[in-house]
């Protein structure tokens, strides 16, 4: 008989007291919270309450002045506030992943649809033209690009093609962490709305798991298992999407919930 | 300082010291871009200043200079880096590659293999390889410190992309000792193969951009490629015309206003030893230098006709 292993169920990442300041002004301060493997965790407050400031500082894009972010890697926990660069940047091209906003910061707009999906695949060594080809072309379709368009540049893309794009370079490597900073920002309300059904539809196929900032709690109610309220730098709220929005505790994100509501 | 002679070649002694040491540092670290800092020569940018501040740092009293511009010895531009040097070193000259120390050149290597203890100079427009997808410098610096080259590979499948095929002809990204990724400056790719486990020592001078970076004596350079799409030095399908060399790098001439036209070796040195040592090709009379009347394909020696 073999003996049944208890296998401790670990959180893909473990923040601790995380703080950025700019200055004397707050940027996030003591941040907190776990997020568990397949998780979408969704990160809402009104603007300048440290929503961006905190994803940087997660995804090591900005150096926070103190705290930890402990990521599960293959090779077991590790702060990555304190790897060796290398391994961040490796970190970054392989298990992360990160979409901006503008899809101009995530894409190289002189290359073609194609070189963009293609490029996080050279960068951990394929050297396959044909494997890139294809992979290329299977996640524009993933992500509802006609594959014609595969050698056309991002710059000839309307806004929500653009971001699709941006998505599907992102997610070509199958990341394990996925940090995306308002991903329906600037888009028009209809141009959003497929959009985020495409991303809740990779969320559950690929089994993803990602902190997404926003500041429309549609977006929230429909991707986020869990929330995380974000006022002056601090979180003052956490907890189930649902029960955070149906039943808000704190004053402020009955404000905000309320404040929806109106609209 | 210690020294108030004159110093020897052109360069001023605390200059002359400061390339020697980025010269050595390159050496020691393969493909890897030194900075130093360039000095106004007399002669524009474009027209090889980088070249000449390595060629006058290791220049001695006993070289032998050779100095040639798309392989031809008598270019404008060779012409007048081979004066300076006469006039400023008082060094021997020569066109003859087995007989040069040191060769400066300008987007070519001599067809005949090199041998040890010759130094060949490289003028350098742009010596940074990850310019073209990615412009900030602090960037580049830190992928090639992390060794991050998966951006050239981009440029190579954008290159297949829209031609079908890799269409990089000239300044083909290498790989040097498995290490630096490098612009070996625009050489024809068809000399990229040289440029690996030569005897000799291999100099890159880039004056505008202030770099130097060698490639010494026996090292590996390998040409960047995809496994399905290999790399291939490709070369017109010709023979020469003049001396009927099958193995050479060839220049289309035009040689009438009716279309006429004719290939002969770039490397005028080795296409003229071939017919003085009794070969000939189709046309194997005509005893002209093709870069007076060459159609010129980067305009720095516009085609006059009334050069020579
Ligand atoms: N580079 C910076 N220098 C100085 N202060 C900054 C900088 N970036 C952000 N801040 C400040 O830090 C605070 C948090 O900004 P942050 O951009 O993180 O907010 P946000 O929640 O993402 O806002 P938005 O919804 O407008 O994007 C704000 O007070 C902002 O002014
Ligand atoms: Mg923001
Ligand atoms: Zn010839």
């Amino acid at each position: 008989m073999s003996r049944i292993e208890k296998i401790t169920p670990a959180p893909l990442l473990s923040v601790r007291n995380l703080s950025k300041r700019y200055g004397s002004r707050i940027g996030c301060t003591d941040v907190s919270f776990d997020l568990w493997p397949g998780e979408v965790l969704g990160i809402v407050g009104e603007s300048g309450s440290g929503k961006s400031t905190l994803l940087s500082c997660l995804a090591g894009h900005l150096a926070p002045d103190g705290g930890e972010v402990v990521f599960a890697t293959v090779n077991g926990p590790q702060d990555t506030l304190r790897m060796s660069e290398p391994d961040r940047r490796r970190l970054a091209r392989t298990d992360w992943a990160f979409v901006h906003q503008n899809p101009r910061d995530g894409l190289r707009m002189g290359v073609t649809a194609g070189g963009n999906v293609g490029e996080r695949l050279m960068a951990v060594g394929t050297r396959n033209y044909g494997s890139i080809r294809d992979a290329a072309t299977d996640w524009l379709g993933r992500v509802e690009i006609d594959a014609n368009r595969i050698d056309d540049r991002p710059s000839a893309f309307s806004g929500g093609m653009q971001q699709r794009l941006q998505i599907a370079r992102n997610l070509v490597t199958g990341p394990r962490l996925v940090f995306m900073d308002e991903p329906t920002g600037g888009l028009d309300v209809s141009v959003q709305a497929r959009l985020l059904d495409l991303l809740r539809g990779l969320v559950r196929e690929m089994g993803l798991s990602a902190i997404i900032v926003t500041h429309d709690l549609a977006v929230v109610r429909l991707l986020a298992d869990r929330l995380m309220v974000m006022k002056s730098g601090h979180v003052v709220e956490q907890g189930l999407t649902d029960q955070v929005l149906d039943d808000p505790q704190h004053p402020y994100t009955q404000l905000l919930v309320s404040s929806v509501l109106q609209v | 300082m210690t020294d108030q002679s004159y110093n020897f070649a052109y360069l001023d002694e605390q200059t002359k010291r400061m390339i020697r040491r980025a010269i050595l540092k390159a050496v020691a670290v393969p493909g890897y871009q030194v900075p130093f800092a360039s000095r106004e020569m007399p002669m524009p940018y474009g027209w090889g200043t980088g070249g000449v501040q390595v060629t006058a740092a290791c220049l001695m009293p006993e070289d032998v200079l050779k100095v040639i511009d798309q392989g031809a010895d008598d270019t404008t531009n060779a012409v007048s880096i081979r004066k300076f040097f006469q006039r400023t070193a008082g060094v021997a000259t020569t066109e003859a590659t087995s007989e040069a120390t040191i060769i400066q050149t300008r987007h070519r290597i001599p067809e005949q293999a090199l041998t040890a203890g010759q130094i060949l100079v490289y003028q350098v427009p742009i010596p940074e390889p990850l310019r073209f997808l990615e412009p900030r410098e602090t960037e580049t610096r830190k992928m090639h410190s992390l060794e991050e080259y998966g951006l050239m590979h981009v440029k190579l499948y954008e290159d297949i992309a829209r031609h079908g095929s890799i269409a990089t002809a000239y300044a083909y990204p290498v790989k040097v000792e498995g290490r630096y990724v490098m612009d070996p400056s625009p050489i024809p790719k068809f000399d990229n193969p040289k440029l690996s486990d030569s005897p000799a020592l291999q100099l890159f001078g880039a004056g505008r951009e202030q770099r130097i970076y060698a490639v010494p004596p026996f090292t590996r350079v390998v040409s960047l490629d995809f496994d399905d799409h290999p790399f291939d030095p490709s070369k017109a399908p010709h023979d020469c015309d003049l001396c009927g060399a099958s193995e050479s790098y060839l220049d289309e001439v035009i040689t009438d206003d009716s279309g006429g036209r004719m290939f002969v070796c770039s490397d005028t040195d080795f296409c003229r030893t071939r017919r003085e040592a009794g070969h000939a090709g189709r046309l194997g009379e005509a005893q002209f230098s093709s870069k007076k009347i060459a159609n010129s394909f980067e305009g720095i020696c516009p085609p006059t006709g009334d050069e020579a």
